[in-house]
């Protein structure tokens, strides 16, 4: 694997290697040094033409506790926002010597055109591009999920070891924007590869039309799906933003009423249910406040395994590969 | 003298030339003679008058020279991406004697003015007859009527009216259009997408662009619009023509308005009957072309309705754009593809190679239906004595692949670039005059 652009990249073996390195990179980070030196000399370009600072900030983090140079190169302020292409600003950091870039791009394809149109030959790391595929928010994800349900546990408890596992067996659901979300796309993909059974839940306005071969179940109504005693529910950011053209449902208050994970339908989740979010959330919009702070919610340790994976990522990116060339 | 692709071999006419052996429609083998610019005889053993050239054509097709009614050669305005002169090279390279100028240029060829420069142009090049296309309406605004009548009055006899590249949505004012160009028996060309069903739309709307997060073109944003196009021209009792049509439905309602007698036209472009939407899934805006890329089922459904007489023609809605327009992200990559130099090659490989059309229907989609939609003269005609010699001598034995830098066009975004295409230009006559003489241009 040179790139990480798609959650197509990776079969079940290379996803599962991915998931259990994560798992060792965890247990360092529990350490009180915490910085390892696997990638001294290295630098990361994080290179972000859409705003964003969670996962910005995540995958600064984990290239810096590999011990990489990180260079953030950002939209606002920078060339990009004075007109610069996404191809000269590749010429450029190849130029200046990068070793990795990690790319957040507003346009689907960004990703898979700076790994393969010959402007820079470093490994590329998607790090969400237009409505196409986030994959590491996919990998932090299914790590959670793996940590908290995988294996032969289902009570919510992290104790034994699940290295080695997928997701076999688990029911998750995940509801929302499902046409402008990277992060239903990747998780679809990822969650089917290790066995995991996926139902989509949204509005049909938010289904894309195309989506009935996706290896998953479509659903138009939450409390159909929760009927379901789903392992997991992830709720999706309804991105507003997004919303080219318009008219996607009727009202804010429409669609918190058919869609919004209350407290009162998250008491009708089975015991071992966890809720996952991969935020930013809008807190009384498709998730209520109590259920995001509850007990189910394993939303902020969402944010702490994203560190870990996106260690996992660089390391098998830059450090497995400069070590299989040498 | 050295043939280059771009460049050309400098010539002299000779005063006749004999054709020995090629099949008109790819039907028996006879000779054909040249003079004075005319078709001079047609038979079996012809004699070669005293300083007649005679060239050997056994196995080759003789046709009516090509007619594209649907070319973007940029100019005025974007000489970066073409010129009337370098696409034109690419016209007669690919066997054509006329192309339709389309309207969308800097600036609009919605005057006289405008229309007669297009022209101009075309004639000083002389590869081949330029047909200015004059815009419906004033800077392709949609708003109100361009001064039609001028410009079908003009030097440049315009009949043909799009503001191809954008739709004529407005219901009331396609009606108009429609009616109005009854006066001087011209024809409004429809670039049939409906703009509300596509705001920002990359590709077609189907599984892959689900697959890719990319915003989708709906069949259906095509389709409404002919089917209502169809019906006005029924009420008001004028011509309409549909461009680049794409899906299998379009090919139903162009089916169903026959049947009901309308006045309308169609054509399917080559990269619509032979490409499909699975070629986006590399992000190569390469295959990024409106209308898009269809799915394998629309591919049959054009080619059999343009075999069995449902579309009219094939046009290449040729679209050549600087390098820096297509090695981009895709949604920030300019639609369009060039086609001018691989249409018959395609043609042949998708339509006559696999049966579904005969060489003599290639004369009737290439040459005379264009020519006879757009009201041509000299364009389109019989292989007779007595009709100006605009003919195109096509060896359909050899294959070749496609490479883009190889073209005369300006434009290197070829959707077949390394395909390997069947068929290869042996001799074009413009007016008698060889403009291609073994694939390489021929210099007056």
């Amino acid at each position: 694997m040179k790139h990480l652009i798609s959650i197509g990249d990776l079969d079940r073996a290379s996803a599962i290697e991915l998931l259990d390195t994560s798992s060792r990179m965890v247990a360092t980070q529990e350490r009180q040094m915490r910085k390892l030196p696997t990638l001294v000399g290295t630098t990361v370009v994080n290179l972000f033409m859409e705003d964003s600072t969670r996962t910005r900030i995540s995958f600064e983090a984990a290239a810096k506790r590999l011990s990489a140079d990180v260079i953030n190169f950002s939209a606002k302020g920078s060339s990009i926002s004075k007109g610069e292409s996404l191809k000269d600003t590749a010429l450029t950091l190849r130029a200046m010597g990068a070793d990795a870039v990690v790319v957040r791009a507003p346009s689907s394809g960004a990703a898979h055109k700076l790994a393969h149109s010959g402007w820079i030959d470093v490994p590329i790391i998607n790090a969400g591009d237009g409505t196409h595929q986030h994959p590491t928010q996919a990998l932090l994800d299914t790590f959670t999920l793996r940590r908290h349900l995988g294996g032969e546990q289902k009570q919510g408890e992290c104790s034994g070891s699940v290295d080695g596992s997928g997701l076999d067996g688990l029911h998750v659901v995940v509801v929302g924007d499902i046409m402008h979300s990277r992060v239903a796309r990747s998780n679809v993909q990822l969650m089917t590869l290790l066995g995991a059974h996926v139902t989509l839940v949204a509005p049909p306005s938010l289904v894309p039309v195309g989506a009935d071969v996706w290896p998953c179940d479509v659903l138009y109504d939450l409390d159909e799906a929760i009927a379901l005693q789903p392992d997991a529910v992830m709720m999706l950011r309804v991105q507003r933003e997004r919303m080219l053209g318009g008219g996607y449902f009727p009202s804010a208050a429409e669609y918190t009423r058919r869609l919004q994970l209350t407290t009162e339908r998250a008491h009708r989740l089975p015991e071992h249910a966890i809720v996952m979010h991969p935020g930013p959330m809008n807190r009384g919009f498709e998730i209520a406040g109590g259920v995001a702070d509850g007990r189910r919610s394993v939303i902020v340790e969402q944010v702490a395994a994203g560190v870990s994976v996106r260690m996992a990522v660089l390391f098998h990116l830059l450090a497995s590969n400069a070590r299989e060339e040498s | 003298m050295t043939p280059t692709a771009a460049g050309s071999t400098a010539d002299t006419t000779p005063d006749a030339l004999l054709i020995r052996g090629a099949r008109p429609y790819g039907e028996e083998a006879a000779d054909v003679l040249v003079q004075d610019g005319l078709i001079a005889a047609v038979g079996h053993d012809l004699e070669a008058p005293d300083g007649a050239e005679v060239i050997d054509a056994e196995g080759c097709v003789l046709l009516p020279g090509l007619v594209d009614l649907h070319t973007h050669l940029r100019e005025p305005g974007g000489e970066e991406a073409e010129t009337v002169e370098t696409g034109t090279r690419a016209a007669a390279r690919g066997g054509f004697t006329a192309v339709h100028a389309m309207a969308n240029t800097t600036p609009v060829a919605d005057t006289a003015g405008v229309v007669e420069q297009v022209l101009q142009r075309g004639e000083d090049a002389a590869w081949c007859a330029v047909v200015p296309i004059g815009a419906v309406t004033v800077g392709l605004g949609g708003e109100r009527l361009a001064e039609l009548d001028a410009m079908a009055r003009s030097r440049a006899r315009v009949r043909v009216f799009s503001d191809d590249g954008k739709c004529v949505s407005d219901p009331v004012l396609m009606r108009r259009a429609l009616e109005y160009v009854k006066t001087f028996d011209g024809v409004i060309a429809q670039h049939a997408q409906d703009p509300r069903l596509t705001e920002g739309a990359q590709m077609h709307e189907g599984r892959v662009s689900a697959e890719l997060g990319l915003t989708g073109w709906p069949s259906v944003a095509e389709e409404s619009i002919i089917a209502r196009d169809v019906l006005l021209a029924e009420h008001v009792g004028s011509r309409l023509h549909v461009c680049h049509l794409s899906t299998a439905g379009s090919v139903e309602i162009i089916r169903w308005a026959k049947q009901r007698g309308v006045d309308v036209t169609a054509e399917v472009t080559p990269h619509h009957l032979l490409l499909t939407d699975d070629e986006a899934r590399g992000y190569d805006a390469v295959y990024k072309v409106n209308p898009p890329l269809r799915t394998r089922a629309d591919v049959e459904a054009v080619r059999a309705g343009l075999a069995d007489g449902t579309i009219d023609i094939v046009a290449t809605d040729h679209a050549p754009h600087p390098h820096d327009a297509k090695d981009r992200e895709w949604d920030t990559a300019a639609f369009g593809m060039t086609g001018l130099e691989t249409a018959l090659g395609i043609v042949q490989h998708t339509m006559v190679d696999t049966g579904a059309l005969t060489w003599r229907d290639v004369a009737r989609v290439l040459s005379e239906t264009p020519a006879r939609i757009a009201r041509d003269t000299d364009q389109g005609r019989p292989l007779e004595a007595g009709e100006v010699a605009n003919l195109l001598v096509w060896d359909p034995r050899p294959s070749a692949e496609v490479d883009p830098e190889a073209h005369a066009s300006r434009g290197r975004n070829s959707p077949v670039a390394g395909r390997s295409l069947p068929g290869a230009n042996r001799l074009t006559l413009l007016g008698g005059r060889p403009t291609v003489r073994d694939t390489q241009l021929v210099a007056r």
